[in-house]
């Protein structure tokens, strides 16, 4: 290897072999990383087939194992296989979906917006969809599948109101991410005052089934919603995932991106395109799951010890509404919560401590 | 030979607000270029119209005997790379992460770094004296350590011609002359010499590294030459609004910037008065001679 410096006498040899070969140390360097984050992916898999699992066999209703796959492979048992396939069943899996929805999407914000609080439910992109479902019902009398489409009108208008006061098409800058945060934060509070003014006009009953709704919950999972959910996910995950990657250079910021050969403008944009319909189909489909989107992130950074891999932020979501609706619907003895209070429970300590980080290491 | 960059009558500007005019440079491969001036005298914009992060107003800029706006943006980063004033730290990266990420325009988005990459990475770290590091977190490293992952990675890069904008800032004085050392005799794996475009502000540094000074002032270029041609009384008070004497070092011979004052509004750039420090007697300056510690250069 030619190196054109100036023979330099007291430069340190490290003392290890690897030093032998510069190159096989850095292989080496990249592969440990790239194991640990196999490792912690399989970590989060067996969690989430775990967290599965309790939900389905465990709680309040008990079903065995043999039973389980009994039901599964079409035979009929009274009473367990309709609570099986009609109920515990759907739930788990919208959850996982919903999961995994909200996990690529706050992964895909935080990367662009390079914020800790930049997710789709600070954004204003999920009390939108809450927002649409609420006027869905209110204003035209909607019920069951038909309002999740008014909060997917819901979700998408808050996005554009979001990309209309923050983009800045002349000059080439695209998306600013500081002008997105706060029409962000801004759409949210106006959001959640529209979806109060039009709680107040329901009726007693509708009014429960709003609140239910715009709580976020997995009451009303339906093997109908989990196709539409699932087929939504199968297109835009894969993307996700790609989106993900690409934007690598973008995160050295835009001047040093463009030096790179990237197109950061685009890929942001579309980055953030993308994580608005992953989290307004996932809000669609069992209403505003608040702050999994946000704690994804950090929890699965913490698990792969730094690098940011999509598909572990996805799979940290999953885990995190399948246990949140677990311990809401089964672990509280008489007390049944939505799974969305559970989350939104444990999300505020969460969203704190991000807080108190962030400030630390802008002092630091 | 094709210059790195060959530009007639280019206006570069934000918006509306046009900041260069009219610039007339060539810039020749093999060589360390560094531009100085006052601050806001467009020697970042310029730089930033090199990088074809600004798209030109007026005139015309070619890259290689090309006009910029033919090139792909993956091609042009393999020729031309950049470092910005203030990179951004990405979030939970080792340093030897940081560094492949300069690999972006020669890889593909789906397949793991092939061994050229490695051996770039490496050859980079080892230059920017990281490689005991490269497993830290970049996070971990101080401001200089930080500074010089940066250019590791803009080494790693493998553009032929490397922009860089302040790239000692953050640097103690032993790892800036270091650093600067270090670019001005870089050469490419393939035994050419790298092309070195520099902003700079210690002009004595400046005056160390360069092969040609390129001084600017209000958006214009002033004065182009080696640094002696460059560096006299009367262009750092033009330039830089600065009473200064040009001494020569004794070793080496590069020209050396004794700064007295602000030169005062309206007052002669000649300086009559001052007492003249420049030429040793017994040490005749050797114009842009190359520095005794250096090895022989092409």
């Amino acid at each position: 290897m030619s190196t054109a410096l100036a023979p330099d006498p007291v430069r340190p040899a490290p003392a290890s072999a690897s030093a032998q070969d510069p190159a096989a140390a850095v292989r080496a360097v990249r592969r440990a990383r790239a194991r640990r984050t196999r490792r912690a992916l399989a970590l989060l898999v067996l969690a989430l087939l775990a967290a599965l699992a309790v939900r389905v066999l465990l709680g309040r209703y008990t079903v065995t194992v043999p039973d389980f796959f009994a039901i599964l492979t079409g035979e009929r048992i009274p009473g367990a296989s309709f609570i099986v396939l009609q109920e515990k069943l759907p739930r788990a899996v919208l959850g996982a979906l919903a999961g995994i929805a909200f996990g690529c999407s706050g992964a895909l914000f935080r990367r662009v917006l390079r914020n800790p609080l930049a997710s789709p439910d600070i954004l204003g992109i999920t009390y939108g969809a809450a927002a649409g479902a609420v006027a869905g019902m209110a204003v035209w009398g909607l019920r069951g599948t038909a309002v999740s489409w008014t909060a997917l009108a819901g979700a998408l208008l808050a996005a554009v109101l979001i990309a209309a006061a923050s983009v800045r098409l002349r000059g080439g800058a695209g998306i600013v991410g500081e002008r997105f945060l706060l029409a962000g934060i801004g759409t949210a509070s106006l959001a959640q005052a529209l979806t109060a003014a039009m709680l107040v006009r329901l009726s007693l009953n509708s009014a429960q089934d709003a609140a239910l709704w715009t709580a976020g919950s997995l009451s009303a999972a339906t093997w109908e919603r989990i196709t539409v959910l699932g087929a939504c996910l199968a297109v835009a995950v894969p993307v996700a995932v790609v989106v993900h990657r690409s934007l690598e250079p973008a995160e050295l910021g835009p001047e040093l991106a463009a030096g790179l050969g990237a197109h950061p403008a685009r890929s942001r944009a579309l980055a953030l395109g993308l994580g608005v319909v992953l989290a307004a189909a996932a809000t669609a489909a069992t209403g505003p799951l608040a702050f999994v989107a946000l704690m994804s992130t950090p929890v699965a950074t913490a698990l792969t010890r730094g690098r940011t891999s999509i598909v572990a932020c996805a799979l940290v979501g999953a885990v995190l509404v399948v246990v949140a609706d677990a311990v809401g619907s089964e672990l509280l003895g008489d007390v049944r919560l939505p799974a969305g209070v559970v989350t939104g429970a444990v999300g505020a300590p969460v969203m704190l401590w991000l807080l108190v980080r962030q400030r630390r290491g802008a002092s630091a | 030979m094709t210059p790195a960059f060959r530009i007639r009558g280019l206006d570069l500007g934000y918006g509306d607000r046009p900041v260069v005019h009219e610039v007339d440079l060539d810039v020749a491969h093999g060589c360390t270029t560094v531009l100085i001036g006052a601050n806001g005298c467009g020697k970042s914009t310029l730089l930033k119209g090199l990088s074809r992060q600004l798209r030109p107003a007026g005139g015309t800029l070619e890259a290689d005997g090309r006009d910029v706006r033919s090139w792909s943006s993956r091609e042009y980063a393999r020729s031309v790379s950049l470092l910005p004033q203030s990179p951004v730290v990405p979030e939970g990266l080792t340093v030897a992460e940081l560094v492949e990420r300069g690999r972006h325009p020669h890889r593909r988005w789906w397949g793991a770094p092939s061994p050229d990459d490695d051996a770039a990475v490496a050859r980079a770290l080892e230059l920017t004296e990281l490689t005991a590091l490269a497993a830290r977190p970049v996070e971990e490293l101080s401001g200089g350590q930080r500074q010089r992952a940066w250019i590791a990675l803009t080494l790693a890069q493998g553009a032929r011609t490397m922009l860089l904008d302040e790239p000692t800032s953050f640097l103690d004085l032993a790892h800036q002359v270091d650093l600067l050392d270090m670019l001005h005799g870089l050469e490419h794996p393939d035994g050419t010499r790298a092309t070195v475009v520099a902003v700079l502000h210690e002009l004595n540094l400046a005056a160390r590294v360069a092969d040609r000074l390129v001084a600017m002032a209000d958006g214009r270029i002033v004065a182009t030459g080696t640094p002696h041609e460059v560096l006299t009384p009367a262009l750092l008070a033009e330039v830089f609004g600065l009473r200064a004497d040009v001494a020569h070092d004794p070793v080496g011979g590069h020209p050396v910037v004794l700064p007295r004052g602000r030169a005062r509004e309206g007052s002669s750039p000649d300086l009559p008065d001052l007492p003249v420090l420049s030429d040793l007697p017994d040490l005749p300056a050797v114009p842009a001679a190359p520095s005794a510690a250096e090895p022989a250069r092409r």
